[in-house]
């Protein structure tokens, strides 16, 4: 038996400071390493940046409300932005970098110009809220939204986690939201339509199918729906989505909801978050369903003709904004002298007379009349789906009954017809 | 074959150093050249009775470290060397051991009973010696063996039961020891001699004697032996009969109850009148059964059949028993504070006071009052004392509700006892207020019986006092700690102490700088305190106190570079005074970098801090310090990407600290500090990795290495993959290997032994931290790396999960590295067979999903929908 250790004298209780300072030292270590790795798992490390003491140094331009003409085209813009998502590259931007980067985040949709194989059983079906497409970061006890160009729309406390400094304090860094929502004027709510990071978790890579789950199960627990409050500035709300189905479909076209729509959106079940264009979310619109089918000029007026915005390019050639670019036409070398036109110009086009022709579904010749060099705040050529979207909607629309009567066929097979006979 | 060493011995031993140095090489380099004739003439010297008593001690100290050593990777080593030599010498070395005991040489004798108990050690538990017992139990027996003999091997039976453990012996041999051993203590048949070695053998013994403490006729016979002993004429042998009733109540306290009137009458006797060295060990005696109670009331009643019974002794003597321990506070000795390592009969007392108030809780209190009020205000400063200390003793145990009437009503007593004319009553006084400030005052939770009103009149008192002589002032340092302790983190309350702040911290510098504090006690008690104080204050509303403090210690901390070092006691006082301020300005980086209104401030001061850094480590050649060392990891931590100019001058520290294998702490403080660069450098470590990379890699390989420190390895080769991601790419072969080691030297861990079970969960949440930074670091550029691993890795999860004594801890890792694992390899044929095979998935992850603790059921959500994505795309 070992001798028993000599008593702790009672009254000479050393203080050690080293062994606390150790223990504290390994327990920040221990802090930060949780930190480090979660924050690589869930991807989103940007927002910290958000936090960062250094403020954005260029002056926030002031976005006086853009109206729904911008924010339509707009949705046009960033065809061609960066698929990769480097989130801890994003990590480390400071200041306007970090609007560029939101800029080039969200997810954006192709027109539907063709319905989708097995829209009944891979799809989702949701009526868009009409409003403003923004990111919405909640972390470190705020709540920040960026417009599609990454400027701020909102700086509030919300219910979201990690979404105010409540008194029972703000979550840890590594807690935060990433929602895809649009901010609807009217009833001043934000309708969140995705989500890419809920509470330090990424869902960049997951399924709609996970994401809308999570979204569904996660957002009303938060009380991110209650009415506004102290700590909750803008109520959220999940918009319903619906298996596509004949019902499904049938709801969210005709169905009430408490939002103006604008159209559409159909998110492939199995499709992950993916930043820019993605042909695997899809916007559709008719009148019933939405106030802004045809593209209106800067006066708010529908143009006699249908305008669009193609990339001269170094040949001559006119591109889409898609990757790979769709060639619609080409300049002259002359032309392109006396209007002292370079490579890289986005000009503005309308569609005349003799309008688009296909053959075997590939457009062969579009009757292009130039107008002048595009507004200056445009970024990216219109993408090929927007023009044929425009264009079908002024000749042969694809039409709701088509929609339903694609689910009621047979075999989904068929409606691959419905593109050839638009381009007709 | 044995060589004639003596001359050699006795010329080691020569006040001559030269001749003693010669005489050192010459037996090493016979050691280093024949080890088996050398421990053969050691022991041939040990045993010669012609040989002078110089050279036979010195051959058997010898003998025994070339048998053992303190260091475990050396020991081994000795154990192997032992093992090696041939079977002939082996028994020829122990037949001239045994033989020794029976010497008329009482030392050597006692080198021979050590050296024997070493080689006991190392062979009775492989069981290559199994005639040792009995030719050691032959020496009792024979009637004829004269009484020299008789010691000698009680002395040898205790080693020997003190060197192996309980299973190496079966049973019989046990009975034969211990009846051996109780007949040596038997009072008419032996001499004092013997029955001493007897008793203090016993006392080994004890821990053996399992099964006849379960036999009440064998307990009752040897509970007997051990109280007669116990009342011996010669103090000596009472002591060690004390200690054995001692190393009883811990070991087999349950079987106890028929003995107590006796034990009480024994101990009280003893307390009361034995001498000093009997009086301790009787009062050791209660505070041993206070542990076993305190413990027992500790463990919840509801944690199953095997609960320990709990026999309530305390309870049932207190009557007594405080009153007896009260008289032994009147006994202090002049100067007893002066001195830390005196350790007397008032001390013993008052602590085991302080043991039965944790134990009866409420109950002493009435027992005690009346003591303090009666002796408070006695004119003799004995009396003063230990009322005083009677009072400080009982502050913990007793609810708040029954003491704090009783301190709210002293306090003001004791803050005027703070200028008493005793030394001791102060000292004491003050230690008293440290033990209210630390359990009785606390903000935080919404209690304390230090009201706003009066904290100004304690802080006036406690300022003035730290001028008092040194070892009050220390004790005063205390109270402030533990004042200060109350306010952190105590929300509203926390602005209480900023108005003081100044002072407070002015008070500390200049008691630290004092002169009259002969050792260093009071200084870096000074700043520990002082580390407190930044710790707990409200950085919104000191942050500029603070911020002042800064140049000032750095300044203090340049100073310390410049003082000549002329002794190794002056590079050592250098270096305590280095410790502290490091110390002191480790803590002030991590304050004022934890807001960032404040860390500008640290940022604007890096480069000098960094300076400083530099000069403490260069006041060094072969160790760096250690308290440097953690606060460079704070300051990498607050000035982030930034730290990368540093890191040229800096890094031979760096690898100077991964090299330490002796100062184990340093070592493992330095790999905290790799990660601490990884996060802030990240890729911009690459450089350095190489070289950190060797030496991790070393540290994780080496025998020498305190354990301890590698399971922080694993966890840094996680920071470093995430820091560097691809380049990882190069370390994987050697590193991966050594993690997967790892991960089956945990498969294999033993489970009954509470220290390796919580190793065992370290090492394996390190093993996955490993996993999760490396793979993170790879995933979406190149996750192929790592797909040769999986496989092991999901086995390593799989395992863990079947463990059910896992921490919660390793739960979490092991679920996000699962979740990381199908993140970073992505959705493939590959992986997706990779987790198609994994049926314990779904069980863990269904069992993590259920836990109450919301971060793991996130963590397990997020795991399942990234195993979801590879299965379903």
């Amino acid at each position: 038996m070992a001798p028993h250790d000599l008593r702790r004298p009672f009254k000479r209780a050393a203080i050690s400071d080293q062994q606390k300072r150790r223990e504290l030292s390994l327990l920040r270590q221990a802090q930060n390493r949780r930190d480090a790795q979660q924050q690589a798992r869930c991807l989103a490390s940007s927002i910290l940046s958000l936090q960062s003491p250094v403020p954005e140094s260029e002056p926030e331009p002031e976005q006086p409300d853009i109206d729904l003409e911008t924010a339509i085209e707009a949705e046009q813009e960033s065809g061609a932005s960066s698929k990769d998502l480097d989130v801890r590259r994003a990590s480390k931007l400071r200041g306007p970098e970090v609007r560029k980067w939101f800029a080039r985040q969200l997810m954006l949709p192709e027109w539907m110009i063709d319905v989708p194989d097995r829209l009944s059983q891979d799809w989702y079906v949701l009526a868009r809220p009409s409003g403003k497409r923004c990111f919405v970061v909640s972390s470190n006890g705020t709540t920040v939204s960026r417009l599609r160009n990454g400027s701020i729309l909102h700086h509030f406390p919300s219910a979201l986690p990690a979404g105010a400094k409540t008194r029972d304090g703000s979550g840890s860094a590594q807690s935060y939201c990433i929602l895809d929502c649009i901010f609807h004027e009217l009833d001043q709510t934000y309708y969140v339509i995705d989500v890419v990071c809920w509470n330090g978790y990424s869902l960049y890579d997951c399924t709609a199918e996970f994401r809308f789950y999570w979204l569904n199960s996660k957002l009303e627990e938060s009380g991110a729906c209650s009415p506004p409050s102290y700590y909750h500035k803008y109520r959220f709300s999940a918009v319903p989505v619906y298996n596509c189905d004949q019902n499904g479909l049938y709801t969210a076209y005709t169905g009430v909801v408490p939002y103006a729509k604008d159209g559409l959106l159909f998110y492939n079940k199995h499709a992950h978050y993916q930043t820019g264009n993605t042909p695997l979310v899809l916007v559709w619109k008719d009148e019933n369903c939405s106030q802004y089918v045809i593209d209106t000029d800067s006066k708010g007026e529908i143009p006699s003709q249908q305008q669009v915005v193609l990339e001269l390019q170094d040949n001559g050639k006119l591109a889409t904004s898609d990757d790979p670019p769709v060639v619609f036409g080409c300049l002259d070398a002359d032309m392109i002298q006396q209007s002292g036109l370079d490579s890289g110009n986005l000009l503005r086009f309308a569609i005349s007379d003799g309008g688009l022709s296909f053959s075997d579904g590939k457009l062969e010749k579009a009757d292009l009349n130039y107008l002048g060099k595009s507004n200056r705040a445009r970024a990216f050529a219109d993408s090929y789906s927007k023009i044929l979207f425009q264009y079908t909607v002024r000749h042969s629309p694809l039409k709701i009954d088509d929609l339903l009567a694609s689910i009621n066929s047979p075999d989904d097979q068929e409606n691959k017809s419905c593109d050839m006979e638009m381009a007709g | 074959m044995a060589m004639e060493i003596t001359q050699f011995l006795l010329a080691a031993q020569s006040a001559d150093a030269k001749v003693r140095t010669e005489a050192e090489s010459s037996l090493r380099q016979f050691q280093e050249q024949n080890l088996p004739v050398f421990l053969l003439s050691l022991s041939v010297e040990l045993a010669n009775n012609e040989k002078p008593v110089e050279s036979r001690r010195l051959a058997g100290i010898v003998l025994k470290n070339s048998l053992d050593a303190k260091d475990t990777g050396r020991k081994e080593q000795l154990v192997q060397q032992w093992m090696a030599i041939d079977i002939s010498v082996k028994s020829q070395i122990k037949d001239l051991l045994l033989r020794t005991l029976g010497s008329s040489v009482p030392e050597a004798r006692h080198t021979s009973a050590q050296v024997i108990a070493k080689i006991a050690s190392i062979e009775i538990p492989k069981k290559l010696w199994p005639e040792l017992i009995g030719s050691l139990l032959n020496n009792m027996t024979q009637q004829d063996r004269p009484p020299a003999v008789k010691q000698a091997t009680l002395e040898t039976l205790g080693y020997v039961c003190e060197e192996i453990s309980d299973q190496d012996l079966v049973q019989e041999e046990v009975n034969a020891v211990l009846t051996a051993v109780v007949q040596g203590m038997n009072l008419a048949e032996h001499s004092p001699e013997v029955r001493l070695a007897a008793t203090r053998a016993l006392y080994n013994a004890l821990e053996f004697a399992q099964t006849n403490f379960e036999n009440e006729m064998e307990r009752n016979y040897i509970m007997k032996v051990v109280c007669d002993t116990a009342l011996s004429k010669e103090v000596e042998i009472r002591q060690a009969a004390f200690e054995c009733l001692v190393a009883i109540a811990s070991a087999y306290y349950d079987v106890l109850e028929p003995y107590m009137q006796t034990l009480f009458e024994l101990t009280s006797n003893a307390v009361k009148g034995d001498e000093e060295t009997v009086a301790l060990q009787a009062i050791e005696f209660w505070s041993s059964i206070c542990d076993e109670e305190i413990e027992r009331e500790f463990e919840s009643p509801e944690s199953g059949d095997s609960e320990p019974s709990h026999s309530r002794f305390i309870e049932k003597a207190l009557p007594h028993l405080v009153p007896l321990l009260l008289e032994t506070l009147l006994k202090q000795e002049e100067d007893q504070d002066q001195d830390d390592t005196i350790w007397n009969i008032s001390m013993a007392g008052g602590t085991c006071l302080g043991l039965v108030a944790r134990t009866v809780g409420d109950a002493i209190v009435p027992l005690v009052m009346p003591f303090v009020e009666s002796n408070i205000l006695k004119p003799d400063w004995h009396c003063r004392e230990a009322a005083t200390y009677a009072f400080g003793s009982i502050l913990e145990g007793p609810t708040i509700e029954k003491l704090s009437p009783l301190v709210q009503a002293g306090l003001d007593f004791l803050l005027n006892a703070m200028k008493d004319g005793n030394n001791h009553v102060k000292d004491t006084t003050a230690w008293t207020l440290s033990r209210i400030f630390e359990l009785l005052h606390s903000p935080a939770s919404g209690f304390s019986v230090i009201s706003p009103e009066n904290l100004k009149r304690v802080i006036g008192v406690l300022l003035e006092s730290i001028n008092d002589a040194p070892n009050v002032a220390e004790k005063v340092c205390g109270a402030i700690y533990y004042l200060v302790q109350g306010y952190e983190d105590a929300g509203p309350s926390s602005s209480l102490l900023s108005p003081y702040l100044t002072d407070i911290i002015s008070c500390l510098i200049a008691t630290a700088d004092r002169t009259d504090g002969g050792d260093s006690k009071l200084r870096s008690s000074a700043y520990e305190t002082l580390n407190e104080v930044v710790r707990c204050s409200n950085i919104a509303e000191t942050s500029h106190i603070i911020a002042q403090l800064l140049p000032v210690i750095m300044n203090k901390l340049g100073q310390t570079v410049e003082i000549q070092i002329i002794s190794s006691d002056d590079r050592e006082k250098q270096g305590d005074l280095q410790a502290s301020l490091c110390g002191v300005l480790q803590v002030i980086i991590q304050k004022l970098s934890s807001t960032d209104e404040t860390k500008n401030i640290i940022l604007q001061a890096a480069d000098q801090i960094m300076i400083l850094f530099l000069k403490v480590f260069g006041c060094r050649s072969s160790t760096v310090h250690e308290e440097a060392m953690l606060a460079i990891g704070a300051l990498a931590y607050a000035t982030g990407p930034q730290f990368e100019k540093y890191m040229a001058e800096f890094y031979k520290y760096l690898e100077m600290g991964l090299q330490n294998f002796e100062e184990y702490q340093v070592c493992a403080i330095t790999v905290g500090v790799v990660g601490d660069i990884c996060r802030a450098l990240d890729d911009k470590i690459l450089p350095y990795c190489d070289g950190i990379m060797g030496l991790l890699l070393k540290d994780l390989a080496s025998s020498e290495l305190h354990r301890s420190v590698k399971p922080p390895i694993f966890s840094c080769f996680g920071d470093i993959g995430l820091a560097i991601g691809e380049h990882f790419e190069k370390y994987v072969p050697y590193a991966l290997p050594m993690m997967q080691g790892a991960a089956e030297i945990c498969a294999q861990m033993d489970t009954a032994d509470e220290e390796m079970v919580d190793y065992g969960n370290q090492l394996r949440r390190s093993i996955f931290e490993a996993y999760s930074g490396i793979l993170q670091g790879f995933k979406s550029v190149k996750p192929d790396v790592m797909m040769p691993y999986a496989q092991h890795l999901l086995k390593f999860i799989e395992l863990v999960s079947r463990d059910r004594e896992r921490d919660e801890s390793v739960t979490k890792a092991a679920v996000a590295v699962m979740g990381d694992l199908a993140d970073a390899l992505g959705s493939n044929t590959n992986t997706k067979l990779l987790f198609k095979d994994c049926a314990f998935c779904n069980d863990f992850l269904g069992e993590c999903l259920q836990s109450d603790d919301e971060q793991l059921k996130e963590t397990a959500s997020w795991t399942q929908g990234m195993i979801g994505r590879v299965m379903v795309s």
